[in-house]
């Protein structure tokens, strides 16, 4: 086996491990985004689906963290992982923002022994890594992928606490509150990238109910030189913006959309060469009407 | 962090801009008509009332909800009355002394607030605009403005809603 088609094994496995950057959309919504009271609870559901919001493909398996507006943690309850969606409830008694999201860190590959090729496992996490590769392996590869889907709940009144950054992966600093959106009101959000503003990222932002229209009403963004980028909202209702650094694959039902890992952005046509590091950033949020 | 008040910025209200010195009996007289609805399931609407002014916060006079409900519930549904709750509700806490009451039966409610007492701002001169919004439980919502100029003497407006508000109107006189 050559090495490249081994990379393009190693995306396709890629592929099954970070479904947000790909064919199928990663996303999780909350019962309610803007909460009055002082004592509320809020139902998530997530999953992995083609049309935006229906469950019709896998759950979202992981298990969130919630961050509360004084910066701790808070708790998930009653996860339940069903045929197409996980759900579960968060209970707020806080004031302000809470961060509910899921960041998976992984790392991907492969390696050479005895002359033959392997895997990396999917889901392999950083400090994991030395366990999984065998010892007397050669030619080893790996990347990472670090995915990040996370959405916002804010009672009250809303709070920047949760945005506290970590200098990993895509990340969003609120320049518009995503929990202050309003139809005829342009949003800005600033993306970082490991920290720094991120230009040239590639923001997709699609209304939700895809499976009521033709049109899938999709809008392609980039962010600019200082990471920032603003949206427009022709409508209220979820929307969900995905971030990448690199162009996302076309959407639609085109060959290959039913089968995750067949392909995906870094498939055929690959070059070959150490497999690159992928970073993605989602989310979902809720657009008022005025 | 920026939070954008529809056009409003966000200055100190109260004892800032609003106050016009010794603001001897402003008195505010509202009438907020209640349509009486034939619905299947009718509650009665939550209200919220309250003033604009270009350059200053928004600052709430009335909120007609279910204060009485056991644990605060009432409060659950108070971010129903959308707008309001945007502009100035969320940056509340409740039960809001002099503004906070129960909801009105069907029917014209009014209200009289006088200046400086309860949540009512002693008006200073400017134009200033009254929201009045009603959001109702398994019902609709629906705001309406009313734009007035007080020139330290007396001020009137009315207006009227379709759906689920009535006539409204306001006199304020020194």
């Amino acid at each position: 086996m050559n090495i490249r088609t081994t990379l393009i094994a190693a995306s396709a496995v890629v592929a099954l491990a970070a479904p947000a950057a790909l064919a199928h959309r990663m996303w999780m919504i909350a019962s309610s985004t803007t909460v009055s009271g002082a004592d509320n609870w809020v139902t998530v559901d997530a999953a992995v689906s083609n049309d935006l919001f229906f469950f019709d493909h896998q759950p979202i398996r992981v298990v969130p963290t919630v961050t509360q507006p004084d910066g701790t943690e808070g708790t998930v309850e009653n996860h339940s992982i069903g045929k197409f969606r996980a759900t579960f409830d968060v209970h707020l008694t806080q004031q302000g923002t809470y961060k509910i999201g899921a960041l998976s860190q992984n790392v991907f590959g492969s390696y050479k022994l005895n002359g033959e090729s392997k895997m990396i496992p999917r889901g392999t996490t950083v400090d994991k890594l030395a366990s999984v590769i065998p010892a007397g392996a050669t030619d080893v590869q790996t990347s990472e992928s670090v995915s990040r889907n996370e959405i916002f709940v804010t009672q009250g009144a809303p709070t920047n606490t949760v945005f506290k950054t970590s200098g990993k992966g895509i990340e969003l600093v609120p320049v518009t509150h995503p929990n202050d959106l309003v139809v005829g009101e342009a949003a800005t959000f600033q993306f970082l990238l490991d920290g720094k503003p991120a230009p040239n990222l590639f923001v997709t932002v699609i209304p939700g109910g895809i499976r009521y229209r033709d049109n899938l009403k999709q809008q392609d963004l980039k962010t600019g030189a200082d990471g920032k980028v603003s949206i427009n909202w022709p409508d209220p209702g979820l929307y969900w913006v995905n971030v990448t650094p690199n162009r996302p694959r076309e959407e639609g039902p085109g060959p290959g959309a039913g089968a995750p890992g067949a392909g995906g952005p870094q498939g055929a046509g690959r070059p070959s060469g150490p497999p690159q590091r992928r970073v993605s950033y989602v989310t979902t949020v809720e657009v008022l009407a005025p | 962090m920026q939070i954008r008040l529809t056009g409003l910025s966000f200055t100190a209200l109260g004892a800032g801009a609003l106050v016009a010195g010794p603001a001897a009996g402003q008195t505010l007289d509202l009438t907020v008509t209640i349509p009486k609805l034939n619905v299947a399931e009718y509650h009665r609407p939550y209200v919220a009332m309250w003033l604009e002014k270009e350059g200053v916060a928004p600052r709430t006079i009335q909120v007609w909800y279910d204060v009485d409900k056991r644990g605060g519930e009432g409060t659950k549904w108070l971010r129903d009355i959308r707008q309001w709750w945007r502009a100035a509700g969320r940056g509340m806490t409740f039960p809001a002394d002099g503004v906070s009451g129960a909801t009105r039966a069907p029917g014209p409610q009014k209200v009289r607030l006088i200046g400086g007492r309860g949540g009512m701002p002693a008006l200073s001169l400017g134009n200033y605009t009254l929201v009045v919004e009603a959001a109702r439980e398994v019902g609709g919502r629906e705001l309406v403005r009313l734009p007035f100029a007080w020139n330290g003497n007396s001020a009137a407006a009315a207006g009227k809603g379709s759906t689920e508000l009535g006539a409204v109107s306001l006199t304020l006189k020194r």
